[in-house]
């Protein structure tokens, strides 16, 4: 492969002079699945943010380059455009704004960027009548406001729903698993492996290994105060899992 | 016979001198003589309102007050042309037309409807020669319920008005439109606008009020609208205020509504230099579904107010009350919401938002709610927010690739959509969502 999707180089982060991300290093390439864990604080949450372009948060050093571009560059919408998507933890509740009228103007803004014609109405309906089933939602979601009176599990399969229908080259889930019951996950993870492909690639980022039981990673990487102190394999959320946090945490104290 | 005149009046005093006409008109039924008697003693005790009076506290009607007094006598001899109104809006919405000039109504550029059997909808001089017993039970029947000394102005000098009688069972197919012009030539130039509207049990009607102005002078609109709403009426109103910013807009809309009436009270408020709407419904019956709607658009430095007072005489209803406002400039908004339930009112359900969008750091809002509740066994809510547009939402909509100017119309737009969408009558419904969304477009195009 010429270059990585993704590659996160010794980045360092913060918000009013409060250090978060304290040289954080990741490479990602298309095809691949990457799971980031870490216990609260770790800097999660901050990382899914600064991907997005969310403002925020001050760089103070790094580099991050997304299909060898320099991302920290790029608004938000010009990453979604180039195909970056983030599912959030808590989705925004938008009353007034119409589902369908929303995602077909979020995703024709990203056709007319790329050079493709927009979808008229009828298009756009038969695309998203597919999409829908890959989550599972009923049909008068799309006349609803964006989230708005959305139950919990209902925002986050609605968060795939867009995800499948945007069909991004790099997905950043961010705590998508947080406070779903079991059927809700199921559904969730179960539309994310469906728009699974060879030439994009996700970024799960979860608080609990149950998520990693439906979403099979390639690489798991261990995530504490700022930066990732272990990666494995599928393996080591099992033995996360098992062991706990303080179980690499404290390795790292000892270590350091 | 002499009219005995408050003493605060003098007998040379311009009000006085006009009010003579009414006296001197031998058309001038002696109970409407009396009717106007009393409003302009309602007008004369209480005055103008100033900034001491709760109920104004946050409304300074004093330029109002500094006007020259000049209610328009007469329907202008130069006549707009057809064409000159065609800037308007909802004149192809509605094949019923009402026009009327200063509070004159203007035949020539109206269009009434095709006579229907039950329905009579005309100007209120014309009805008043057709059914003056109906009109003699109704007039000033709701207006009374406050001491508002605007109402009691328009009581004493009204001239004209839109009248609607819907007989029981009968639906009226058009919605009723009432352009009123005001000419905006003269400062202080008057209308005292009346309307009327009467329907009885389980008819239906929709009626747009569409103020507006063709000339800049500091002009006063007064108008007063009283609502009869049956038992298990549909009625639906909307009031659509565009006058010019130099000029002045007072409004007593007063509604009472019988068992299982639906009512709609939408109120759009774009233009004007100081607009106030005095809302008031009493629900009169039990099972009564009254919502009550609005929408104002302030920039500059207008001023837009709404006072509410939702009455609930009976159990089991509902009222609720939206306004949402999009302020810009200097401009300031008031919005008073009084929810009076009486003891016999169990079951009441009362809910009352005002939501205000901030567009510039010196617009201000004043926004109180008010709840007296004798009854025990109800839900009454209310909320208020002022703020910036939602940052949180904005960043949501552009990680889904929509560009920031985009994210804020969408954002804007759909704010306003709440209100918008509300409105039952397609056509007017339609033409609304266009024209606010035109408007929030030159403001965008502006910041």
């Amino acid at each position: 492969m010429s270059q990585p999707l993704l590659q996160i180089k010794n980045l360092h982060a913060g918000v009013e002079g409060r250090k978060i991300l304290k040289s954080l290093s990741l490479e990602m390439n298309a095809g691949e699945v990457h799971a980031i864990m870490g216990p609260n604080g770790s800097g999660k949450s901050t990382l899914a943010a600064i991907l997005a372009g969310r403002k925020d948060y001050e760089i103070t050093e790094g580099q991050i380059f997304y299909q060898g571009e320099d991302l920290l560059e790029l608004a938000p919408e010009e990453r979604a455009h180039k195909g970056l998507f983030l599912a959030f933890q808590y989705p925004i509740e938008i009353p007034g704004v119409n589902s369908t009228y929303f995602l077909k103007a979020a995703l024709n803004e990203k056709r007319k960027a790329n050079g493709q014609p927009e979808l008229d109405a009828m298009e756009f309906l038969t695309l998203v009548k597919e999409k829908m089933k890959i989550v599972d939602l009923p049909e008068d979601f799309l006349k609803r406001p964006v989230n708005a009176g959305f139950s919990g599990g209902e925002k986050k399969r609605n968060e795939i729903f867009q995800m499948a229908v945007l069909e991004p080259t790099l997905a950043v889930l961010d705590e998508t698993d947080s406070g779903l019951d079991i059927d809700a996950l199921r559904v969730v993870a179960g539309g994310v492996n469906k728009l699974k492909g060879p030439h994009n690639a996700q970024l799960v980022i979860t608080h609990y290994q149950r998520l990693l039981d439906y979403i099979v990673p390639d690489f798991v990487h261990v995530l504490s105060q700022g930066r990732i102190i272990k990666s494995g394999d599928k393996s080591l959320a099992l033995e996360l899992e098992e062991k706990g946090y303080d179980w690499i945490t404290k390795g790292e104290a000892v270590a350091a | 016979m002499t009219i005995t005149m408050p003493d605060v009046i003098a007998d040379t005093d311009p009000r006085l001198t006009t009010f003579r006409r009414f006296e001197q008109d031998a058309a001038q039924p002696k109970w409407l003589l009396n009717i106007r008697k009393s409003g302009l003693a309602r007008f004369s005790e209480n005055g103008f309102p100033t900034l001491v009076h709760e109920d104004w506290r946050f409304t300074n009607v004093q330029p109002i007050a500094e006007l020259p007094f000049k209610p328009t006598t007469a329907l202008s001899a130069a006549l707009p042309s057809a064409k000159d109104l065609e800037r308007f809006h909802f004149l192809n919405t509605s094949k019923t037309l009402l026009v009327f000039l200063d509070g004159h109504f203007a035949p020539s550029l109206s269009t009434l409807p095709v006579p229907q059997k039950g329905v009579l909808i005309t100007n209120f001089k014309d009805a008043l020669t057709k059914v003056p017993e109906l009109i003699e039970s109704k007039l000033g029947k709701l207006s009374t319920i406050d001491a508002n000394a605007f109402t009691g102005l328009n009581t004493a000098y009204f001239e004209d008005g839109v009248f609607i009688h819907v007989a029981a069972n009968t639906a009226v197919e058009h919605a009723v439109h009432a352009l009123f012009v005001s000419t905006g030539r003269e400062p202080g130039a008057a209308a005292h606008t009346r309307n009327l509207v009467v329907a009885e049990t389980s008819s239906r009607v929709t009626y747009l009020e569409n103020y507006v102005s063709l000339g800049n002078a500091a002009t006063l609109t007064n108008a007063v609208s009283e609502f009869f709403a049956s038992d298990n009426s549909h009625v639906e109103h909307v009031k659509f205020q565009e006058e010019s910013t130099t000029a002045f807009h007072v409004a007593g809309l007063y509604s009472e509504s019988g068992r299982d009436a639906r009512v709609w009270s939408h109120s759009f408020a774009l233009g004007a230099r100081l607009s106030r709407n005095n809302i008031r419904a009493k629900l009169n019956g039990a099972g009564v579904q009254a919502i009550l709607n609005g929408l104002y658009l302030t920039h500059d430095k207008q001023l837009a107010d709404h006072h509410m007072f939702v009455e609930h005489a009976q159990p089991n209803c509902e009222s609720h009350e939206y306004f949402n406002g999009i302020l810009d400039d200097q401009s300031r908004a008031v919005f008073h919401g009084r929810i009076f339930v009486h003891q016999i009112a169990q079951k009441t359900d009362a809910k009352q938002t005002n939501k205000n969008l901030l567009l510039s750091d010196d617009a201000q809002v004043n926004t109180k709610p008010q709840l007296e509740i004798y009854a025990d066994d109800v839900k009454c809510t209310h909320g208020a927010t002022v703020g910036q547009m939602d940052e949180q939402a904005i960043f949501y909509l552009r990680a889904r690739g929509l560009p920031l100017e985009k994210a804020r119309r969408m954002l804007m737009h759909a704010f306003a959509g709440e209100i918008i969408e509300r409105v039952q009558h397609a056509a007017i419904r339609e033409e609304l969502d266009a024209i606010i969304w035109d408007r929030l477009e030159e403001k965008l195009a502006t910041t």
